[in-house]
């Protein structure tokens, strides 16, 4: 029921039936109004639950939101803005809210105890996974995913101030004001859709003003600071190391508009001001969990600042002064105050309706919707017709972002609440009712006086006033649960009661994260922000002992439910890592290769042509071109790393295993490189271009790990050599023109023809391409004649076209990846394949690469027993005894008649192609002492790819043992 | 986590690698025997406190960093260069 | 006292009012046969097998806060035996075995669920390492499936196949993997422990071990001195602090591995899933709630709490695979403490003072060990001899380099495993 016709209506819809609401408000606001109280379905026993608070911290009133791929679960009708046209759907309910066939739970519930599934189905074994567990998973969980991909965009943003102040009340305002006069930089968070906080439901002045009216001002006065940025709706969810803090902004209105419609930040502030407030806890009575009771605080604000009575007769019934706040509040707008129940004795209090003290609510009544409640009172009972209930057990402060480093807050006998120790969190201080500081004007200034050493701490001058305002004393008597019989809810979500608790005390969990473990209290979306502190009180009367000792779990981020499109927002689709382009790019495309992911890089995988169905044909195709011609080949993302100084040779000798100072000026040298504990890093050719200038290569796959590696060796290992380093891989393109035309071609656009004399095998130097100033590098990965051409980056799309263009006229083309791969492999060249991280120079027949006259990363390390030997798996080459027959990498390798077990398995195969070359299937494997097995014949197994092969052990080098076609 | 590197103040710690304890700067002779290297490469004081270990800016200034911190607090103490961090 | 459904029900129908404490609090004795440091899983398993399968019964397992307080009562839940190389495979392969009988055996549902567990591989490189795993698995007898891409997709048709950075190639399928309830597996054993006369301490913290002419003697606690005969040190997260009381150094770096986990959610994921080319792996609770992981932070830690880049990161991860749970909303997340050791590979093993035991080392793949490590360890601690399955994870392997088993081929960088 609306208190005053509102202005503007919007229409939304609630499980399909059409209802009008005030633009802005929120969904709880509006079901309330329209006299909707049973709102959703509870998780265990589906219990009919109504709106219990006005905040984020909302237990009960979860709904859907959307439909389709938009839908989404689990969203609190209290922080839910209502607009034209929303849809709202109940949820964890079947065929209806009001019928659910799932209520059935409830009936059964003395055999559903706490924990009572540790118990028992455990017979027979294999109905787990078949009967129990499939029933279990679709009676439990709140929402649904719709499965879909979510259409919505997100972002992510970062932002930096000196003062964080989180949350907007009278402390937070306060805090913000002192500190914005003085010139800090200041953010101010606050979640709500307004900011004034407790202010915006309360009929308080403060400085000879309405309240509301005061937020306004302030308001306008921090919107006017330049240096102030006010941030609604917008949730503080972490805090994290050096004054980081994770904080999830709402964008209203957004999805209509086609914006993102959440925002994660991460905020970096110097200093932070937690003004987080308190949240208002339940009684443990029995049936307190009918739709219709509700947070006394949260009567207020539907009443004061929406203009919604929850009721129209509504009881009261607290343990302390601020209770009484409602029922007054009640009273002025003409709202009947069916009666206020007061647990105290001696509760001073007055009001113009039945006042009952020293008194308890011991029974209530309303399947969908409270009736009556029954209360306890000077040794007899009463019952009393109310249709809403407000309850008040008191205050907690909102301690949680202090706990988020490890901190345990401190419990305050004379509020009996925690508070947060200080300095739980470097950096932040604590101000207001999130303090334990309960009076509008202690709030006040409390912030005004906080900001005020923060700011004098950043080298400010701040200045406090505060205002006047109501200065209302806080009176508590703690009542955690009603004495006597039936269900006394306590975590309302995760439906677990008092005797839940004492049942896990009885079973000796009797630590507090054991007690929290076995019931759930705590654990469900809420993260017992309103349970907590009742569940520890019962379990601390159950075991005998006090709070404090009793202690409290772990509150851990985030402060209230962030979605993981925001926390992941921009990585959807191809957003979750760059993506590199070779200069080649689109001219590969053009040709349709179809494009492979080579760490962040792009390959063509083949050039496919007309009439080819199969990639095997292109690659093939590719091989020949190679072999019989010349191919072209896009190398550029191989790392390049130019190194510079008159200690250069000397760092290379130093990370190589072999000798790099002995290389010539013009000639490239192959170069194997160790992590420091002695397995091979990665492998490449380096070339030397002047007395102190090299350029290494790395693999595509080791680029970035080996200019660190080069780094460190610099700058931690040894600064005393003098020599730079700098990644060149984008600033060169380059390519490999292979084959036994690779001069010819070549010679089509140098400016100066190439020949033997001036380039042998392995020689490199500076060449002119086509008025283009390159570098050229005989080198080979193919075993053919070969170079590879270096030109600037912007020219390396036309050099490719050139040379492709040229290679076609000469009978070849480009290649690809594929054929690149057949091509290493005959020649028994390694990848990573190969060196993956768990090989050593011994176990690819490089042993002897390691120089005896030097120290290198690695060498000492890999002199270790277990990294050379007879038993080691050593590189081997391994053909197909029927050349037709496939043989798999991943396959594993067993002498030729054992049983293909972990104990008999003697290697495995990292490499396998068919080679056009050879016209059979070959392999490149590892296998126990393989060296010295050349000629034998094993067995191949592929239990996964059923592929049984006998293969015979040979050298890795396949094809031109002796070279001749790569120097000649 | 935030580390002020010393060429280019504080940073967030996404923009470092991390390698791990700073005993990494005093590498033994290549004949210095396996348990010197054992200790160098694997054995660990592992503190749970101060420590000191490695970190490279590498989406910055490339500089490795000798950093000093706190294991269980997270503190960072004071971030120094290690190419002068060597004794 | 025995459970069963039939018992819930006679409870059920009588307030559960005859429910006995889970496990005794006893006060600590004078001498033990032997002590075991750490109530976690490991711990409290070592002690279950010491008891069940060697008959020592006058032991005790000494826990500084309350047990299945570690890594056992924060992790993913993930229960799984792909390892492919020797020494893991076996052991792992034993392990995945106690798992299938843990119920029946502890007469406690620890909700093993074998619901399948899918590696996705994203290029023919990965797959063809997958391969080789995958047959290892074979070799050892358990199983694994090959899945091309549409394998993948009759699988998990949720997943981003079209769209994504780096596409789905296909899967390697272990049916037999899946989760259990991590909080009930520490219980169970504490249960089936004290049920055999073990004494289990709750607040008795280890200051300091006595060691007399190379030989073990007990442990000094801050509920006072107590004697043993052997001492075990099972304690993930501390072991270094622990074993520095032994004067021993270990191959262990400390790192904070962080979890996640939704609100509850009605059943939309039936596996185990990884994504191949980021730190992300998820399945769904009993509960509804998605339970999600991704690496460690990276820098060594004991704050059991992480930073925000590797959150984001695993949500990064999250949004590119299957961009359906983009409105799941994460309710809580935390951090463990894990021992990192340089090849990634644990370590149980003899110390070189008499009677002083080690199993330490779990890097983040402790869950699923606990059984298999409970067992191997009770078998060297009651015999003196290493259990078969375990005999590879020796601590000298590092100094030795024999018998690395480093599967992720990062070497010997603590922090990268």
């Amino acid at each position: 029921m609306r208190l005053q016709t509102p202005e503007k209506t919007v229409t939304f819809t609630f499980d399909g039936r059409r209802i009008k609401a005030v633009p802005g408000e929120p969904l709880s606001a509006a079901l309330l109004a329209n006299g909707i109280k049973l709102v959703a379905r509870s998780f265990k026993y589906h219990r009919p639950r109504g709106v219990m608070s006005a905040g984020s911290e909302e237990q009960n009133a979860l709904v859907t939101v959307g439909h389709g791929a938009q839908a989404e679960p689990n969203v609190r009708a209290t922080t839910l803005e209502v607009s034209e046209g929303l849809e709202v759907s109940s949820q964890n309910a079947w065929p209806s809210l009001r019928y659910d066939a799932l209520a059935v739970n409830d009936l059964v519930s003395p055999f559903l105890a706490a924990g009572f599934y540790y118990k028992t189905f455990m017979w027979p074994r294999s109905f787990w996974e078949k009967l129990y567990e499939p029933v279990i998973r679709r009676a439990a969980g709140l929402g649904g995913l719709s499965g879909e991909t979510n259409p919505d965009t997100y972002e992510k943003a970062f932002a930096f101030c000196d003062v964080l102040v989180i949350g907007a009340g009278p402390a937070g305002l306060m805090a913000a004001l002192t500190a914005g006069r003085a010139g800090a930089d200041v953010i101010i968070a606050d979640e709500d859709t307004e900011m004034g906080g407790r202010l915006l439901r309360e009929r308080e002045q403060i400085d000879g003003k309405d309240a509301r009216a005061w937020v306004a001002d302030a308001l306008a006065e921090l919107d006017a600071l330049p240096n102030v940025r006010c941030m609604t709706r917008t949730t503080v969810t972490g805090a994290y190391d050096q004054g980081t803090y994770g904080a999830l902004e709402r964008l209203a209105g957004a999805r209509a508009a086609d914006k993102p419609v959440e925002c994660f930040w991460r905020i970096v502030a110097k200093r932070a001001i937690l003004c987080a407030g308190a949240l208002e806890r339940p009684i443990a009575f029995p049936n307190n969990d009918r739709p219709g009771i509700m947070m006394a605080s949260a009567v207020r604000a539907y009443v004061n600042r929406w203009g919604v009575a929850p009721g129209k007769a509504v009881a009261v019934f607290g343990n302390n002064d601020d209770a009484h706040r409602t029922a007054h509040d009640l009273a002025e707008v003409g709202i009947k105050v069916a009666a206020v129940i007061d647990s105290r004795d001696d509760a001073k209090v007055s009001g113009d309706y039945p006042l009952y003290t020293g008194a308890q609510v011991i029974a209530t009544k309303g399947r969908h919707g409270l009736k009556s409640i029954t209360i306890r009172h000077n040794g007899g009972t009463r019952t009393i017709q109310a249709d809403c209930l407000a309850m008040s057990g008191g205050w907690n402060p909102t301690v949680h972002l202090t706990c988020h480093m490890n901190g345990r807050p401190t419990w305050r006998e004379e509020i009996a609440s925690f508070v947060p120790t200080p300095d739980s969190i470097p950096g932040m201080v604590t101000a207001g009712a999130c303090n334990g500081t309960f009076s509008t004007v202690a709030c006040l200034t409390e912030g005004a006086d906080v900001a005020a050493d923060v700011a004098r701490d950043l080298g400010l001058k701040p200045q406090t006033t505060v205002p006047a305002a109501d200065d209302a004393a806080y009176a508590i008597t703690p009542l955690w649960a009603v004495p006597g019989k039936g269900r006394k809810w306590i975590d309302f979500q995760n439906d677990v009661h008092v005797k839940d608790i004492r049942l896990a005390a009885q079973e000796n969990f009797r630590s507090v994260e054991h007690m929290k473990r076995y019931t759930t209290q705590g654990m469900a979306p809420d993260q017992g922000k309103s349970s907590n502190v009742v569940a520890l009180a019962v379990l601390a009367d159950a075991t005998g002992r006090g709070i404090p000792e009793t202690g409290t779990t772990t509150f851990r981020p985030p402060y209230v439910p962030v979605s993981i499109a925001a926390m992941g927002a921009g990585s959807q689709g191809k957003g979750f890592a760059p993506e590199r382009f070779t200069t080649s790019h689109q001219a590969s495309i053009a040709c349709d290769a179809p494009m492979i992911e080579a760490g962040l890089w792009y390959r063509p995988s083949y050039f496919p042509q007309k009439g080819e169905t199969h990639w095997r044909q292109s690659c093939d195709r590719e091989v020949g071109y190679v072999r019989n011609a010349v191919g072209v080949c896009d190398v550029s993302t191989l790392g390049k790393i130019d190194i510079q100084g008159p200690d250069a040779a000397a760092l290379l000798d130093f990370v190589y295993t072999n000798m790099f100072s002995t290389l010539k000026v013009g000639r490239v040298r192959y170069g194997l490189m160790l992590r420091e504990d002695g397995h091979v890093m990665d492998d490449g050719t380096t070339a030397r271009l002047g007395a102190q200038h090299f350029v290494m290569t790395t693999t595509t796959a080791a680029a970035g790990l080996v200019m660190r590696h080069l780094e460190f060796v610099l700058q931690v290992l040894r600064p005393d050599l003098d020599a730079k380093i700098i990644s060149v891989t984008e600033q060169w393109a380059q390519f490999a023109v292979a084959g036994p035309q690779a001069r010819a071609l070549l010679n089509t656009v140098l400016d100066q023809p190439l020949d033997d004399e001036t380039w042998p095998f392995m020689a490199c130097g500076a060449v002119d391409v086509a008025g283009v100033r390159g570098r050229l590098f005989r080198i080979s990965f193919s075993g053919e004649h070969a170079y590879e051409v270096a030109v600037p980056a912007r020219y390396g799309e036309s050099l490719f076209r050139m040379l492709v263009a040229q290679a076609e006229v000469m009978g070849g083309g480009p290649y690809g990846m594929e054929a690149l791969n057949v091509l290493r492999i005959e020649k028994g060249f390694i990848t990573h394949a190969e060196i993956h991280g768990r090989t050593t120079a011994f176990d690819i027949g490089m042993g002897r690469m390691v120089s005896a006259k030097k120290d290198c990363i690695g060498k000492a390390a890999a002199a270790r027993p277990g990294l050379s030997g007879e038993m080691r798996q050593q590189l081997v080459g391994l053909r197909a005894k029927s050349p037709d027959h496939g043989l798999s990498a991943g396959a594993h390798l067993f002498a030729k008649d054992a049983a293909e077990t972990r104990v008999n398995s003697q290697g495995y195969v990292t490499s396998a192609c068919f080679s056009p070359t050879l016209q059979t299937h070959l392999a490149l494997g590892f296998v126990e002492n393989g060296r010295a097995r050349h000629g034998e014949v094993i067995k191949l197994r592929d239990h996964l790819r059923d592929i049984t092969e006998e293969v015979e052990v040979c050298d890795p080098v396949f094809f031109d043992p002796t070279g001749g076609r790569a120097r000649g | 986590m935030r580390i002020t590197c010393p060429n280019c103040g504080p940073r967030d710690r996404r923009e470092f690698y991390y390698q791990g304890d700073a005993l990494a700067l005093d590498r033994p002779a290549e004949d210095a025997g396996l348990e010197a290297w054992d200790d160098y490469l694997h054995n660990r004081e592992n503190p749970a406190g101060d420590t000191a270990d490695l970190w490279f800016h590498e989406a910055g200034c490339g500089a490795w960093l000798v950093v000093e911190r706190n294991t269980v607090t997270h503190a960072v103490h004071k971030a120094t260069l290690a190419e002068k961090a060597k004794r | 006292m025995g459970y069963s459904g039939f018992r819930v029900i006679k409870e059920g129908l009588f307030g559960q009012k005859g429910w006995k404490p889970v496990w005794r609090d006893p006060a600590p004795k004078a001498e033990y046969d032997a002590i075991i440091i750490g109530g976690g899983g490991h711990g409290l398993s070592t002690a279950f097998y010491l008891a069940k399968e060697h008959g020592m019964t006058n032991i005790a397992v000494l826990e500084k806060g309350y047990i299945g307080g570690g890594n056992v009562g924060r992790n993913t839940t993930i229960v799984r035996a792909n390892y492919f190389l020797p020494g893991n495979s076996e052991f792992y392969s034993h392990s995945l075995k106690l798992w299938e009988t843990m119920e029946q055996d502890l007469n406690y549902n620890v909700m093993h669920s074998q619901r399948g567990l899918i590696n996705l591989f994203h290029s023919d490189g990965q797959r063809d390492a997958f391969a080789r795993r995958g047959n290892a698995m074979i070799n050892q007898g358990d199983d694994a499936i090959l899945l091309d891409r549409d394998g993948v997709r009759a699988h998990l048709p949720y997943l981003d196949f079209d769209n994504v950075r780096f596409p789905i190639y296909g899967g390697l399928y272990h049916p037999r993997g899946g989760t259990a309830r991590h909080d009930a597996v520490a219980w169970g054993y504490a249960r089936g422990a004290d049920q055999r006369g073990v004494d289990i301490i709750q607040n008795c913290e280890v200051t300091g071990i006595d060691i007399e002419g190379g030989v073990v003697k007990g442990v000094q606690t801050t509920r006072g001195g107590i004697k043993a005969k052997k001492v075990g040190i099972v304690v993930a997260g501390r072991s270094g602090q622990v074993a520095a009381m032994a004067g021993m150094r270990l191959p262990i770096e400390s790192h904070v591995l962080q979890a996640f986990v939704t609100e509850g959610l009605k059943p939309v994921i039936d596996h185990v899933v990884s994504f191949g080319m980021g730190h992300f792996y998820i399945s769904q609770s009993d509960k509804g709630g998605l339970v999600f992981g991704g690496d460690i932070d990276f820098y060594s830690s004991y704050a059991a709490r992480g930073n925000l880049p590797m959150k984001e990161h695993v949500m990064d991860a999250a949004m590119t695979l299957m961009p359906m749970i983009g409105k799941a909303k994460v309710l809580r997340s935390w951090g463990g403490i894990m021992d990192m050791t340089p090849d990634g590979s644990p370590i149980i093993d003899k110390t070189p003072t008499e009677g002083l035991f080690i199993d330490c080392g779990w890097c983040y793949g402790g869950f699923k060990a606990v059984p298999g490590s409970g067992f191997s360890f009770a078998h060297l601690m009651a015999t003196g001899n290493h259990h078969d399955p375990a005999a590879k994870f020796r601590l000298d392997r590092f100094r030795s380099g024999v018998g690395l088993m480093d599967e992720e081929g990062t070497g010997s960088q603590h922090n990268l495993h």
